[in-house]
Formats: structure tokens, sequence, C-alpha cells
């Protein structure tokens, strides 16, 4: 059974239709990446996938592990295993750090049937995983994201990541406003995470961050539709001619 | 130099309000019979100075400014009952969920009057003498005040500061006040933990009033914090109208907790008048939780050189309440500083009402005064209304003010939501923080400890109100005020 099956996916946005018929399938064990011009859906996807409601779902079906992943709340989402690394992580005031996400990963570890962990328990691991994403240690009690640098959100998504181990990881352009080294960064730490039981979801604009995580298939979305599909070398090709060239070799492969 | 007055607007007030229940005349009469040997002379004439002005300006309509946005056409039309004494029955295991931990001492009134076998008064902290009021002027009128019970300062402050011609309830309380709390706290003496008074309204099968008064002298370079909490018992209405004049010395540092977690259907206003001496710091923290028709009147004057002052506050209503806060800061000398903080959230068809008003005297330089009003508004049927006024007459001084509403962010929620934390849970956790944010203003850690529990509570019900409106757009704070300059 595939981790991730969606099938003729469409969604809606205040009436406008942004997906309009996306049909992928992630195994556990596989690196898809999204690929695709701005505006052509993919943080809609990642956000359809992640449950946000503010995304009306139209048509369409998608399981995640059998399970028929649209009737679920994000909570429940994230609880069967599903993490969303945000493209513009959010701040919080007044809630600190370690805090949350020992209050997330406790909401999925009862949910697994698991002991809740205490501080203690937590804290090792959270700053052995800090230390690993070269993150500053002053970070854990301040508010989540809040005054955070770019590179340092986009390090605390993939701490909160590396915490709450999920089954599918979604990455939505978690690689837009970093420089090298923390592309690099956040890049050891997704690789560090890949095993034969999670698959990973990574949505990129540019080739750049498929240089740092092998990929194993690239999908281009170009106007809400996956327009075609490959090995990594599309990604290369790409960058050459551009997504309007996919788009253009997509349209005159469906009238040929 | 004060030109806050609103002579002309009361007036015309007056002639409107006629339908006026007679129990408050009623009242005065039994209470002056009452008191007649007992009141010394410049106590009686307080009252009776009061009550002719509360006679005749009757109660305050919308049409003046300073009750724009509370009627209390309502609540005036009440045949509200003096409390017999004694009348009701409170036994101390009533009384035990609203104990604070770690109090330095507790005075417990029950409809107004002061209930010594539920108070606890036993080891006293060196340097602090408290008891009731009207126990503390029954003492100085036969002369001889027992340990712990000295009124040799009555006189010296109580009605000297909170105004009675200026506010109607400010006189309703100087003419019917039975009792309440008289603290003294000595010249350097420092007690941390906090002084507790918890003020019970009780069901009496009538409609109780009460006019609880509280004196509280700071002498110079005492450290003490008060706690003044008014609960109910069953779920009468009662009309509770409290003045309480907080007089702190030089180089004092004192800490007054407000705490209004009566039943829905209460009506409270209360007074809180500071006078701070040069290098005084006096902190004022409300807790607005509970009430149907709560007015908060903080008002310090800030009358010797290098005075600070924080307001702190935070009020929590739901359904049909109703909480008004008025803060009245005055500059009356130069170097002072003043602090305004007041987090509302609203649900439910709630009104707030913040109105900040600063007024900065002649000889006021230097002053530096800061006011910030944030709001939450979770149903489309809450509303706030928040008006920021300035009064000046300094020309070297610096105020600020800020004032935004907005509603829980659903990119917040969701993002809570996407790392596995229910709805209920999420939600909790971001009103919580707002509301959290005057915990960290809270420098007495008892009291600190009491105010964080009462907010955790009060905002996990309204947590588990899934209706609550959610804002889409990513910034939903809105400047919505400007001052209003007064001169």
């Amino acid at each position: 059974m595939a981790l991730l099956e969606i099938q003729d996916l469409h969604a809606s946005v205040d009436g406008h239709e942004i997906l309009k018929g996306v049909n992928l399938t992630v195994n556990a064990g596989e690196v898809h990446s999204i690929m695709g011009p701005n505006g052509s859906g993919k943080s809609t996807l990642a956000a359809v996938l992640a449950r946000r409601e503010t995304y009306e779902v139209t048509g369409g079906r998608v399981l995640f592990d059998g399970k028929d992943l649209l009737e679920m709340k994000p909570e429940d989402a994230a609880r069967e295993g599903v993490f969303l690394a945000f493209q513009y992580p959010v701040e919080i005031p007044g809630i600190g750090n370690a805090y949350f996400l020992r209050s997330a990963l406790n909401a999925i570890r009862k949910h697994r049937g698991e002991d809740e962990l205490d501080a203690m328990d937590f804290l090792p691991v959270y700053k052995q995983h800090m230390k690993l994403l070269e993150m500053d240690e002053k970070l854990m009690n301040r508010s989540v994201n809040e005054g955070f640098s770019g590179g340092e959100k986009k390090r605390n998504e993939i701490l909160q990541m590396a915490v709450l181990q999920p089954r599918l990881a979604i990455l939505d352009e978690t690689d837009s406003g970093l420089d090298i080294d923390a592309l690099r960064i956040v890049a050891q730490g997704v690789n560090a995470m890949r095993s034969p039981d999670r698959g990973f979801l990574v949505i990129t604009h540019y080739q750049r961050l498929l240089e740092y995580i092998a990929t194993d298939f690239v999908h281009v979305l170009v106007d809400g539709k996956i327009v075609r599909s490959g090995g990594p070398e599309l990604a290369l090709e790409l960058e050459d001619k551009g997504y309007g060239s996919a788009e253009a070799d997509a349209q005159a492969a469906l009238s040929a | 130099m004060n030109g806050t007055s609103k002579e002309s607007g009361s007036e015309k007030v007056m002639a409107t309000v006629t339908g006026r229940p007679n129990t408050y005349l009623e009242a005065y009469g039994e209470l002056i019979a009452q008191r007649q040997e007992r009141d010394p002379v410049w106590l009686r004439q307080l009252r009776e100075d009061a009550w002719t002005r509360f006679h005749a300006k009757g109660f305050p309509t919308t049409h003046d400014e300073d009750w724009r946005f509370t009627n209390l056409a309502a609540m005036a039309k009440i045949p509200f009952q003096r409390a017999v004494k004694g009348s009701v029955a409170v036994s101390a295991r009533e009384i035990e969920p609203f104990r604070v931990r770690d109090a330095a001492c507790q005075l417990v009134f029950v409809n107004g009057h002061f209930a010594p076998a539920l108070s606890e008064l036993s080891d006293l902290p060196k340097g602090l003498e408290i008891c009731s009021l009207e126990s503390a002027i029954d003492c100085g009128m036969v002369g001889a005040a027992p340990e712990g019970c000295a009124s040799d300062g009555i006189e010296q402050h109580l009605g000297r500061y909170a105004d009675a011609r200026r506010d109607v309830f400010t006189a309703l309380n100087s003419a019917l006040w039975e009792d309440g709390a008289y603290v003294r706290i000595r010249r350097g003496a420092n007690i941390p933990e906090p002084i507790h008074l918890l003020y019970v309204s009780a069901g009496a099968g009538a409609e109780i009033m009460t006019h609880p008064r509280t004196l509280i002298v700071a002498e110079p370079t005492c450290h003490a914090a008060v706690i003044e909490d008014y609960v109910s018992l069953g779920s009468e209405a009662a009309f509770s109208n409290s003045v309480t004049e907080l007089v702190a010395g030089q180089d004092a540092v004192v800490s007054h907790y407000l705490v209004e977690r009566e039943n829905l259907a209460a009506f409270n206003v209360s007074t809180l008048r500071l006078e701070q001496a040069r290098g005084a710091n006096v902190s004022s923290h409300s807790i607005l939780m509970g009430g149907g028709l709560v007015r908060n009147n903080v008002h310090p004057v800030l009358s010797g050189d290098g005075a600070e002052c924080l307001i702190n506050g935070l009020f929590v209503g739901a359904g049909t309440q109703h909480l008004d806060n008025y803060m009245l800061v005055e500059h009356a000398q130069p170097q002072c500083s003043s602090r305004q903080f007041y987090n509302g959230i609203l649900d439910g068809s709630a009104r707030g009402v913040f109105h900040g008003r600063i007024v900065v005297h002649k000889d006021a330089q230097k002053t530096d005064a800061k006011q910030t009003n944030r709001n939450l508004l979770l149903s489309d049927n809450a509303r706030i209304d928040t008006k920021p006024q300035l009064e000046i007459y300094a020309d070297d001084v610096k105020c600020t003010h800020g004032a935004t509403i907005g509603q829980i962010e659903e990119e917040q929620l969701f993002y809570l939501r996407s790392r596995g934390i229910d709805e209920v849970s999420a939600r909790n956790t971001l009103l919580y923080a707002f509301a959290a944010e005057c915990l960290d203003r809270m420098q007495d850690p008892a009291a600190r400890e009491f105010a964080e529990g009462l907010i955790r509570e009060r905002i996990s019900e309204l947590a588990r109100n899934r209706q609550t409106a959610v804002s889409r757009a990513p910034v939903e704070e809105e400047e919505v005020q400007h001052w209003e300059e007064v001169r």
C-alpha cells in the first residue's frame, strides 16, 4: 500500500480553483519533489495535505496509509504522521519554543498510545537536535519563531520534524530565503531522516535544494496539474529550459 | 489645577434620573441613626457632604462623557437594600475555595460586614497593622486603640483623596460605607506575602448593596502587596460599590490587585485612588473575570517627584458581560512615569470599554506616560470601545498610546494544530498567551501565582467555545484610535 495516494484532487480558495486534478503516489522510503512556477498550486497542495481549512477540497480523494486524509482535521493528520514544514513559519508570541514542541510531541505520543514525556525526558532530545541543526540554545525558551531570523525559522521547522518523526514530511519551499550554509544544514537535517518507512514531498521553486537532497522523482506542477514527471534529471532540465518548456512539452505530448 | 470638571454636563444629568429608588435614602437614614454616637464629627461631615452630592447628582447617564459607553439605567432602578449584619451565615468551608495561598493574612467581609471568624489574622508580619475600618473608627472614638488597630492615621487620610465631588459613586460610597479594611504598613516594613481582602456577596433573599471602603496607608520605604477580591456565593444580583484609597509614602513600593470574580448578575463599581509621594512606586493590577456590569476606576495621582506608576489589567468577558475600565492618570509633579497596559478578551455579546485619560499638570515637566490597550474579539457580537485621552498643561513631556483590536489568527491556530495540538488546546494556548502578558508585570510571586490560576481557569472556559471567530488576514491588528486632546 502506498504511503500517500492523491487521486484527481481539486481544491479552491475563496471560490477560485487552484488544484485542477492532481494525481500523485508516494511510497514509503521515496523522496518526491514538486517543482513549478509561482502560483501553480504547490503551496495549496501542501496546505490541503496538512488539512488547512481555508482550502476547500472540491473533488478527488487522498489516502494516507489507506485512510481518508480529507476526512481528517489538521491535528488528526499530524497525529497520523503528516508533517508540514511551513514556507513562512508562524510567530506565536508568549509560547515557549520547547514547551510548544513538547506539547505537540505528547499529543502525538498519546495518539499512538505512548507515555507522555516530561520536561526532564524531553530536553536532552530537544537539545541534541538543536545541536545537529547548529541552532543557538537560547532559542529554546524564546517564543515560537518570534524574532527568529529567516534561517532560524526554517531550521526550527526541521527541528520540529526531527523531534516529531512523521511518516510523511512535506517541505514547502524550505529552501527559499536560505543562504548556502543554512541550506546545507537544513538539507543535512532532512537527509538524516530519510528512512525506508518515511516519505518526503519536497516542494521547491529552484533546483538548488535538490543538489543537497537526493530526490527519487521530480514532478512539474503547472496551473494546478502535474504536467510532467521524471527522475532527478528533470530538475536539471527545468533549470536550463524553465517551466515554460515543460508546460509546452506536456501540451505537445497531450495533443500528439 | 484640574480641567476635568464636568459640572455642566452632570447638572443636566441630574434632572433625568428621577426614578431612583428611595432605598438609598432609607439606607442613609438608617446608617446615620446607627452611627450617630460612633462616628466622629469629621466623618459625619464627610458622609453628609457626600450624601448631598449623590442626592443632587444621581447616577450618571450615557450623556455624561465619562459614562458614554456604560448604561446604568437598568441598575439605577433596582431597589438595592443594605445587608443586615450577620443576617447570612457563611461557613469557613464556603470561603475555602477563595483563599490565596501564602497570603500574609486575610480579612473576610460578608455582604460588606467584617467576619472575624472567617478571617485569618494570626502571626501578622512585623510592621503590618490591619483591622476592619469600622472597628478602627470605633476604637478611635473610645480613645483606646488595641494593638493591631491603630486608628490615628485615619482622619488624616480617609476621604482626602477619593473625590466625592467629582464622582457620584465615590459620593455614594462615602455616604453609605459601613465597613472595609484599614491597612497600615509601617515605615520600612517589607511584607512580600499578599494581604488578602475578600469581599463576599452572599444571597440574602433581597438584592443587596454594599459600599466597602478600604484605606491603605503605606508608609515611606515599605514594601507590600494587597489583593482586593470580590466573589459571590450563589447567583443573586448584588451591587458592590467600593472605594479604596491607597496612600504611598516616599519611596514606598506597593502593589494593589483587584480581582473581580463575582457571579454574572453582579453589579460592581470599584474606585481605586492612588496617592503617590516622591519616588513611590505603585502598581495597580486589575483582573476582571466575573460580574455582569463592572466599572473599574483607577485614578493615580503622581504628586511627588520621580514617582512611578504601573497600571496593568486584564478583562475577560463573555455572554452579556459589560466590563468598563476607566483610567485617569494625573501627573502633578515633574519626572514621574506612568505605564498603562490593558488587555481585553471578549466573547459572545460581551462589551468592553477602555477609557484611558492622562492629565499632565503645569508643573509636571519631564513626564513620561505610556498607554497600551490590546483587545481580542472572539465573536462578531462582542464589542470594545477604546478611548485614549490626553489633557496636557506642561510642554516637556513624552506621552504615547496604542490601541489594537484583533481576533485569534487562523494562521497561528493552524500552525499549532498542524503539529498535532487539538483545536481547543490550540485556542486555549493562544488566548492564554495573550492574557498572560499581564502576569509578566506582576512582581509579587504569591499574588502572581494566584492571578495565574484565575486566568488559566477562565481562559480554558472560553477556549471550549468552538464558535470563536478567527481572522484569516495574516496581520489582523489595527490601530484604532488617536489621542483625543482635551484642554
